[in-house]
C-alpha cells in the first residue's frame, strides 16, 4: 500500500502549476469572460504542445501512454488556474469514450488529432432539462444518418467530433454515435451557460453522416462507464478550484481589517475557512482513492467515482460560494475574481450528473455490494 | 499510489489474520469476566506473542512495525470484538510522551507494562477551571528537596479508577504567564493523597472521574522536560490523543445504516429506495469513507518520519458529529421503535443509541468541535489567533469567573 502521489507525478504537478501561473493568468480568464469567448485557442495550443492532451492516449495513437494518476494531476491544476479550455470535453469525455469504445479505423482517425490538440472532441448527452435516461432521448441514428438535437454541449461550438448519445429500440436504450462535426447537416448555436468563460452549444443533426461507436444498443451502459471515469477526473479539476478558492478568501481576510484588526482573526471567518478546509481533504482523499481505482480498474469503481464526485461538488460549491461571502461587497463586484470560481464551480457540479444523481449511484452501489 | 497490498504486506496480513483466528478469546474463555478483564487477558496474550504495540522497538515489547503494517494489524483485529479502549491513552498518548522525554531507564520499566495490558495508564489535563483553556489550569506542584508536592483537583480523568499511573500537568510557578509556568510529571495513582471520585454521565455510566490531590509527593526524576516546559511536553501528548481517538471507527456506521435502510419501509417500499435517504446516507458516507483515505495519507507521511501534526484534529472533528448524526439518522429510520433502548427488544439498540448517548461525550473529549476547529484554522492554515486577554501577563493576575 502507498497513499502518494511519485515523486514524478509531484514533479508534473509542480511543472504544470508553473506553466499555468505564466500563461493562465487570471487576466487571461478575465479576457475570455468579458468576450464571451468560446475558449483561449493559444492556451490550449499551448497545453497539446506540453504534452497534456496526450497523456492517457497510447503511443501507437499518438499519445503518451501514461497513467489516469498523470492525468488527474494535470486536472486539478486546470482548476485551480480555471483554464478557460475544452480540455474535459475533447480529454475525459471525448478521447475516453474513443479509446474504450472506438474501432481500430476510429481510434486511428482521431485519437492522433486529439493527442496533438489539432481537433477537439466533444460530448453531447442532454436534450431537454432534467435528469437523462434513454427513454428521454429522441435523437436517433439509422443507416449511418444521424437527426436530433443535444443542448447544451460543452465546448460544441469549436469541436470537429462529438460523441452522440443516441436512443435505440433495442438493448439497454441507446446507442453512441461518432459525428465529424465539419459537415453542412451539422448546425451550431452558441448557449450562453453560467460561466461565460466556457463556450456551449446547441447542436442540431439534419441527416448528417454519423458511425456507431461501440455496439449498437449497448450504449447506455457505456455512457455509465465512460461517466464513472469522467467523475473522477472533473472531481479533481473541482477541487483544484475548491482549494484556490480557499487560498483566495484566506489571503483577502488577513490582509482585510475591521474593528481595529484583521477579519481572520474571528471565529466567524476562521470557522468558515476551516470548514473549507475539512471539505476540501475530504474531497481529496476521496479523489485519491478515486484516481487509484480508475487507474486500477478496480471492483469498486463505481462506488468510487460517485463518492469522489459527491465530495467533490460539495466542497467546491462550498468553497466558492464562501469565498464570496468572506470578500464581502467586493466580492459580489465584476471586478473581483471570485466570481470565476463561482461561475465554474456551479458549472462543473452540473457537467457530469448533479449531486442528487451521484448520491444516488453512490448509495445503490453501497446497497448493491452490502 | 497503491491502495492493494504489496506481496510482504499480504504475506503479514495472513500471518497477521491466521495468529488472530487461532487467538482471539473464545466465549468459554471470557464467561464469567468483565470488560477490563478480557481486556487484559487479550493484551497480555497479543504482548506474549509479539502482536502488542507492533509499531514499538522491539526493546519495549513491539515487533518494530511500519506505519502500514499497523493499519494491516488494526483492520485484522478489528474484525473481531475484542475489547481495547481501557488502553488507547496508555498506549496511544501516554507512550508516545514518554518516548519523546523520559529517561532510558523509565522506558524500560514502564513500556513493557503498558504494551502487556499488566499496567494501565491514565492522563490528568482537565481541571474544573481548565477544560478548552487547558493552560489555565491551576493545580500546583511546590519544590521539596527532590520532590515536588501536588496539590489541587484534576477532572474528566478517564479511567482513573483502574489506572495504575497517570501524567500529570501542574502549575510550578503561577508568577509567569500561563503558558510558561507549567510542568509535567508521572505519578503512581497509589501515591498517598490522591482520591478518586466516579463522575455519572448522562449515559449513566461513569468512565471517567474527579481526581483530588492533597499533598501528594512525586520524585523530581519523574518530571517529563524541563521545569516550565510542560506547556509542550503536554502539546506531544495531545496531538497523539487527536490522532488516537480520530482513528478510533466503533459505534454506528454506514454499512449498519444501509443495512437498516433496506429492512424498514418508507411509503410501502423499502427505505433504501427514498431519494433522501439516499442523499443523507451519500453524505454520510462521503464524510467516512474521505476520513479513512486521510488516515491513509497520514500514515504515508508518519512513514516518511513525520510527526502527527494538526491537521489530525480533522478526524476528531468530523468524526464525532458523524456518529451523532448517523446514529440520530438511524433511530428516525426506525421512527418511535428508534427510540427503544433494550437489547432484548432490539438488538441495534445497543450500537446505535449506544452511539448516540455516547457522541456527546466524543464531541467534547480531547478538545471540542471548536477547539479543533481552531487548531485547523491556527495551526494549520496559519490565521491569527483571537485577541487573548491573558497573553504575556503573570498567571496570579489573569482575571477568572
Amino acid at each position: 500500500m502507498n497513499f502518494e502521489f511519485s515523486e514524478e507525478q509531484q514533479m508534473l504537478r509542480d511543472q504544470a502549476r508553473s506553466y499555468l501561473t505564466q500563461h493562465c493568468p487570471t487576466t487571461l480568464v478575465r479576457r475570455v469572460l468579458n468576450n464571451r469567448e468560446t475558449h483561449d485557442a493559444d492556451l490550449y495550443k499551448g497545453i497539446a504542445e506540453m504534452g497534456w492532451t496526450a497523456t492517457t492516449i497510447p503511443e501507437e495513437y499518438g499519445g503518451l501512454g501514461m497513467s489516469h494518476l498523470e492525468l488527474v494531476v494535470i486536472a486539478e491544476e486546470l482548476g485551480r488556474a480555471c483554464a478557460p479550455v475544452p480540455f474535459s470535453s475533447s480529454v475525459y469525455l471525448a478521447a475516453e469514450a474513443i479509446m474504450a469504445l472506438g474501432t481500430e479505423a476510429q481510434k486511428q482517425a482521431w485519437l492522433p488529432k486529439l493527442a496533438d490538440g489539432s481537433a477537439i472532441g466533444c460530448f453531447a448527452l442532454g436534450e431537454a432539462g432534467g435528469a437523462v435516461t434513454p427513454d428521454q432521448i429522441s435523437t436517433s441514428i439509422a443507416d449511418g444518418v444521424i437527426n436530433g438535437t443535444k443542448v447544451p454541449v460543452a465546448d460544441g461550438g469549436i469541436a470537429d467530433v462529438a460523441i452522440v448519445v443516441c436512443k435505440s429500440d433495442g438493448g439497454d436504450g441507446a446507442t453512441l454515435a461518432l459525428v465529424d462535426l465539419g459537415q453542412d447537416a451539422v448546425a451550431k448555436d452558441n448557449v450562453q451557460m453560467i460561466d461565460f468563460s466556457r463556450g456551449h452549444s446547441e447542436l442540431t443533426f439534419n441527416g448528417a453522416c454519423a458511425e456507431v461507436l461501440g455496439e449498437e444498443g449497448a450504449g447506455w451502459a457505456a455512457v455509465e462507464s465512460l461517466m464513472n471515469s469522467a467523475a473522477i477526473l472533473f472531481a479533481w479539476e473541482q477541487i483544484g478550484l475548491a482549494d484556490k478558492a480557499l487560498e483566495q478568501a484566506r489571503e483577502y481576510a488577513l490582509g482585510r481589517f475591521a474593528f481595529g484588526r484583521s477579519i481572520a482573526s474571528y471565529q466567524a471567518i476562521k470557522h468558515k475557512l476551516a470548514k473549507m478546509y475539512v471539505k476540501n481533504t475530504l474531497a481529496r482523499s476521496n479523489a485519491y482513492y478515486g484516481a487509484w481505482a480508475l487507474n486500477a480498474g478496480a471492483s469498486d469503481l463505481a462506488v468510487a467515482a460517485a463518492t469522489s464526485r459527491v465530495a467533490a461538488i460539495q466542497a467546491s460549491l462550498f468553497a466558492a460560494e464562501e469565498n464570496i461571502q468572506t470578500h464581502g461587497g467586493m466580492g459580489f463586484t465584476w471586478e473581483f475574481d471570485c466570481q470565476f470560481y463561482y461561475r465554474r464551480a456551479k458549472l462543473l457540479s452540473l457537467a457530469v450528473g448533479s449531486e442528487k444523481q451521484w448520491q444516488g449511484r453512490l448509495v445503490d452501489g453501497l446497497a448493491a455490494s452490502a | 499510489m497503491d491502495f492493494n497490498d504489496t506481496p510482504e504486506q499480504a504475506a503479514f496480513r495472513k500471518s497477521a489474520a491466521d495468529w488472530l483466528a487461532a487467538n482471539v478469546p473464545t466465549k468459554e474463555e471470557t464467561e464469567g469476566l468483565n470488560r477490563l478483564q478480557i481486556a487484559k487477558l487479550w493484551q497480555k496474550r497479543k504482548y506474549d506473542a509479539g502482536w502488542a504495540c507492533i509499531g514499538w522497538d522491539p526493546a519495549y515489547g513491539g515487533r518494530g512495525a511500519s506505519a502500514i503494517e499497523q493499519v494491516i494489524w488494526k483492520q485484522e483485529e478489528a474484525k473481531y470484538d475484542v475489547p481495547a479502549s481501557f488502553f488507547v491513552i496508555g498506549q496511544g498518548m501516554m507512550a508516545p510522551t514518554l518516548m519523546a522525554y523520559a529517561q532510558p531507564q523509565h522506558l524500560e520499566r514502564y513500556l513493557p507494562k503498558l504494551a502487556s495490558g499488566e499496567e494501565i495508564w491514565c492522563q490528568l489535563f482537565s481541571e474544573p477551571a481548565g477544560g478548552s483553556d487547558l493552560a489555565a489550569l491551576r493545580t500546583k506542584a511546590e519544590k521539596d528537596g527532590d520532590e515536588w508536592v501536588i496539590n489541587g483537583q484534576k477532572i474528566w480523568t478517564s479511567g482513573a479508577h483502574y489506572s495504575d499511573y497517570g501524567c500529570v500537568v501542574v502549575r510550578t510557578d503561577p508568577t509567569v504567564p500561563k503558558h510558561k509556568g507549567l510542568s509535567y510529571f508521572f505519578i503512581d495513582m497509589k501515591s498517598p493523597g490522591i482520591e478518586i471520585k466516579p463522575i455519572k454521565q448522562l449515559t449513566g455510566e461513569s468512565d471517567f472521574n474527579e481526581v483530588y490531590f492533597t499533598d501528594v509527593r512525586v520524585p523530581d526524576s519523574q518530571r517529563l522536560g524541563e521545569v516550565g516546559q510542560g506547556w509542550q511536553v503536554s502539546l506531544t501528548t495531545l496531538m497523539n490523543e487527536r490522532a488516537a481517538i480520530g482513528a478510533g471507527s466503533s459505534g454506528v456506521n454506514v454499512n449498519l445504516a444501509i443495512q437498516l435502510a433496506k429492512e424498514v419501509m418508507i411509503d410501502g417500499k423499502p427505505a433504501i429506495e427514498d431519494s433522501a435517504v439516499k442523499a443523507r446516507l451519500a453524505n454520510f458516507y462521503v464524510e467516512e469513507a474521505g476520513l479513512k483515505f486521510t488516515s491513509y495519507r497520514t500514515l504515508s507521511a508518519l512513514s516518511r518520519g513525520d510527526i502527527p501534526g494538526p491537521e489530525n484534529s480533522i478526524g476528531k472533528l468530523v468524526g464525532a458529529p458523524k456518529m451523532q448524526q448517523l446514529a440520530s439518522f438511524c433511530m428516525d429510520l426506525l421512527e418511535t421503535s428508534g427510540a427503544i433502548w433494550d437489547t432484548s427488544r432490539s438488538k441495534l439498540a445497543d450500537n446505535i443509541i449506544g452511539s448516540y448517548m455516547g457522541a456527546p461525550g466524543l464531541r467534547i473529549a480531547g478538545g471540542t468541535d471548536e477547539i479543533m476547529t481552531n487548531i485547523i484554522a491556527e495551526r494549520v492554515l496559519g490565521l491569527p489567533q483571537e485577541p487573548r486577554m491573558d497573553k504575556g501577563i503573570p498567571f496570579t493576575d489573569v482575571p477568572t469567573g
